[in-house]
């Protein structure tokens, strides 16, 4: 274990499976001799070379695309798009393609490809820089999905999204980079997809988050903890492939269920985390499933409005009092 | 004047080009039957008149180059290798289709011709073929890759950053522009700023030249001379084919916005009597020989459509196949 920061973790990550897999390379905007708009990719230029780490044209749709054929031709590409805002300008190629032509194509092909996307809000950068938009990739088939919470996750999550054989949105939370936690050193460490992870022990209330979500909710537990309201907290780890069991056996427990999602309410993926909760467990829930999410807002600039429209920790544990003062 | 046909190719070889475009006509026209009678469902967008471009581009080409296309892509897998059997068990959407019916008209693969796919967003295609070459570039494949696209493709952003990236990492593409100056019904001039197309690829450093697409001669002789540039150089290159669907650009379509006299002309210049006429004119083939490959391609037709309608459908099952690895 080495105690890291969430940057050096993917970082790590990135370098060990370059190491050990010669048809790895990256490239994306300023990736390569900048090493990163976050200096997430620093370092790789110069231990991998310009046939591996390359940067590229501002051409968001051609990224995705040339990823798409590389990876069909037989090669690992990760390709970073400078932030999450920016996939909107490749949703042909991943929407469109990436995801579709193993499929149509009748299986003949895969696409075993990763898009970094660093985004999320809270950095006052305004309403095109500070989206969550999760929810727009889970609503298509056809793709993995990660969201590290952790260090820890960052480098495990990673190392198997890059040995995957289907394309994977890798999402990483701007605010997060710096967050530190221990990390395993071992080069073999991976995180399954699809297995969500239980950051806190409870019984009164779950807490359903990933990303920074799951981490707020984490603070919101322990703060909770004090006012002795036990809340077991799950970061979902995947969006896709969703790991629902675990989400259901934690309510089997508490019998309610909050889901944190740092997107907006409207057609977010905390309704559809809620739709599939009643389908599973109407008859073992004590109160309705509570959401709390971004607000249906563009993201405003002034950091003192701006917060009011993220999920924050005090937010979600007051979230949590309201419930169980709730009588049904 | 036309050049002599002899000398360019044995006459093997050029009776060969005459069998491909005309077993891709009759192919062609035959699904517009099915079409009619219901077998072959959804869009589906005929080739006819463009034959000699895949022909000639095909045959100027090594197998183990890679080919990307559009919808319009039934005669390009069939000349690339595809069998046309499977071919028309996908349009007809049965399991033994060549991409188990799961494509359709517009989707048709076949990896082991490298024939690596046709794509139907208009433009889809062109950072895929990027990729392809991006990664045979950095496998040491010595393939070149050939992206054919429409005129209309090209006024599409992926169009440009494409071009400007192939150019820019230096990446072995080969573009195809199929000109038949219709996107959809809007004409060339109506929709492009540079009405001659093959001038625009000045602004990406990529050298590039208008070859007759009705000619498949031509077409071999240019794909086969471009080939060797981008192999040889490890530079894009671009062709502007020059030519003319004789149907609609979709069985939806009537092509009204065409006028008869423009049809005309260019039937007049259709590829496959044209090369029917060199060949008797140079006494490369008699009537008879001309005869027999056009009813060796009907038959191969019919035993497409036989082959497509004894097919069993896709099993339910099939649906949730393919997604993921
Ligand atoms: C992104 C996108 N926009 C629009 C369409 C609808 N569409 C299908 S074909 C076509 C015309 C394309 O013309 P061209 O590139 O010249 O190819 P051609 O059909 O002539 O072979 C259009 C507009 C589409 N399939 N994809
Ligand atoms: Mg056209």
């Amino acid at each position: 274990m080495s105690e890291m920061t969430y940057r050096d973790a993917i970082n790590l990550a990135l370098k060990e499976e370059m190491r050990r897999d010669s048809s790895v390379v990256i490239y994306g905007e300023d990736v390569a001799l900048y090493e990163g708009a976050f200096k997430v990719t620093r370092g790789l230029l110069s231990e991998f070379g310009e046939v591996r780490v390359r940067d590229c044209p501002i051409s968001e749709n051609t990224i995705v695309g040339v990823a798409v054929g590389a990876a069909m031709g037989g090669l690992r590409p990760i390709a970073e798009l400078m932030t999450v805002n920016f996939a909107l300008l490749a949703m042909d190629q991943i929407v469109n393609h990436m995801a579709k032509v193993r499929y149509m194509f009748g299986g003949q092909t895969q696409v075993p490809l990763v898009i970094r996307m660093p985004g999320g809000g809270g950095s006052q950068l305004g309403a095109q820089h500070s989206q969550s938009l999760e929810s727009y990739f889970m609503h298509c088939p056809g793709m993995h999905i990660a969201y590290p919470a952790t260090p820890a996750d960052a480098k495990g999550l990673l190392k198997t999204a890059i040995r995957d054989n289907n394309p994977v949105v890798f999402l990483e939370h701007e605010l997060l980079y710096n967050s530190k936690g221990e990390v395993p050193d071992d080069p073999e460490f991976l995180v399954p997809f699809g297995k969500a992870a239980i950051l806190k022990e409870g019984n009164a209330v779950t807490l359903v988050g990933y990303g920074r979500m799951a981490i707020l909710s984490r603070q919101a537990a322990l703060e909770l903890e004090k006012e002795g309201i036990s809340c077991e907290v799950v970061d979902l780890r995947t969006l896709n492939p969703l790991d629902l069991e675990t989400v259901i056996a934690s309510i089997e427990k508490t019998g309610r269920a909050v889901v944190v999602e740092e997107c907006w309410q409207s057609a977010g993926l905390g309704g559809d985390i809620a739709s599939r909760i009643y389908g599973c467990c109407f008859d073992r829930l004590l109160a309705p499933v509570k959401r709390i999410s971004g607000l249906d807002v563009p993201m405003p600039y002034s950091r003192k409005i701006e917060k009011l429209c993220i999920p924050q920790a005090e937010g979600i544990a007051q979230g949590v009092r309201d419930l169980l003062a709730q009588a049904y | 004047m036309e050049d002599s046909l002899k000398g360019v190719l044995p006459d093997e070889e050029l009776l060969r080009f005459y069998e491909q475009m005309v077993l891709c006509r009759e192919f062609e026209e035959s699904c517009a039957e099915q079409y009619a009678k219901g077998e072959i469902t959804g869009f589906l967008h005929l080739y006819s008149g463009q034959e000699a471009v895949a022909v000639g581009c095909t045959a100027g080409l090594e197998q183990k180059d890679y080919i990307l296309s559009a919808y319009r892509d039934h005669a390009q897998a069939i000349v690339r290798g595809a069998d046309p059997n499977r071919v028309m068990a996908e349009l007809f959407g049965r399991a033994t289709g060549i991409c188990k019916g799961k494509g359709g008209s517009m989707h048709l693969f076949s990896p082991e011709h490298n024939f690596m796919g046709g794509y139907a967003i208009v433009g889809g295609q062109f950072p895929i073929a990027v990729g392809f070459a991006f990664a045979s570039t950095v496998r040491s494949e010595d393939r070149v890759t050939v992206c054919f696209f429409g005129d209309g493709a090209m006024n599409q952003g992926t169009f440009h950053e494409s071009l400007n990236w192939a150019r820019l990492w230096n990446l072995p593409v080969l573009f195809i522009c199929e000109n038949n100056f219709y996107g959809i019904g809007t004409e060339v001039h109506r929709a492009s700023a540079e009405a001659v197309l093959h001038r625009r690829t000045c602004g990406y450093d990529i050298p590039s030249e208008k070859v007759d697409g009705m000619d498949v001669i031509a077409m071999y002789q240019a794909t086969k001379r471009a080939a060797a540039w981008v192999r040889e150089r490890q530079r894009p290159y671009f062709i502007e084919a020059v030519t003319y669907r004789f149907r609609g650009h979709s069985m939806a379509d009537p092509a009204k916005y065409r006028s008869s006299s423009e049809h005309e002309v260019w039937k007049s210049r259709d590829p496959i009597p044209n090369l029917a006429r060199r060949l008797v004119a140079e006494g490369i083939a008699g009537e008879a020989l001309l005869e027999e490959i056009h009813s060796r391609c009907v038959a191969q037709v019919q035993e497409a459509v036989r082959f497509a309608s004894e097919s069993p459908w896709p099993d339910d099952q099939e649906i949730w196949e393919d997604i993921y690895v």
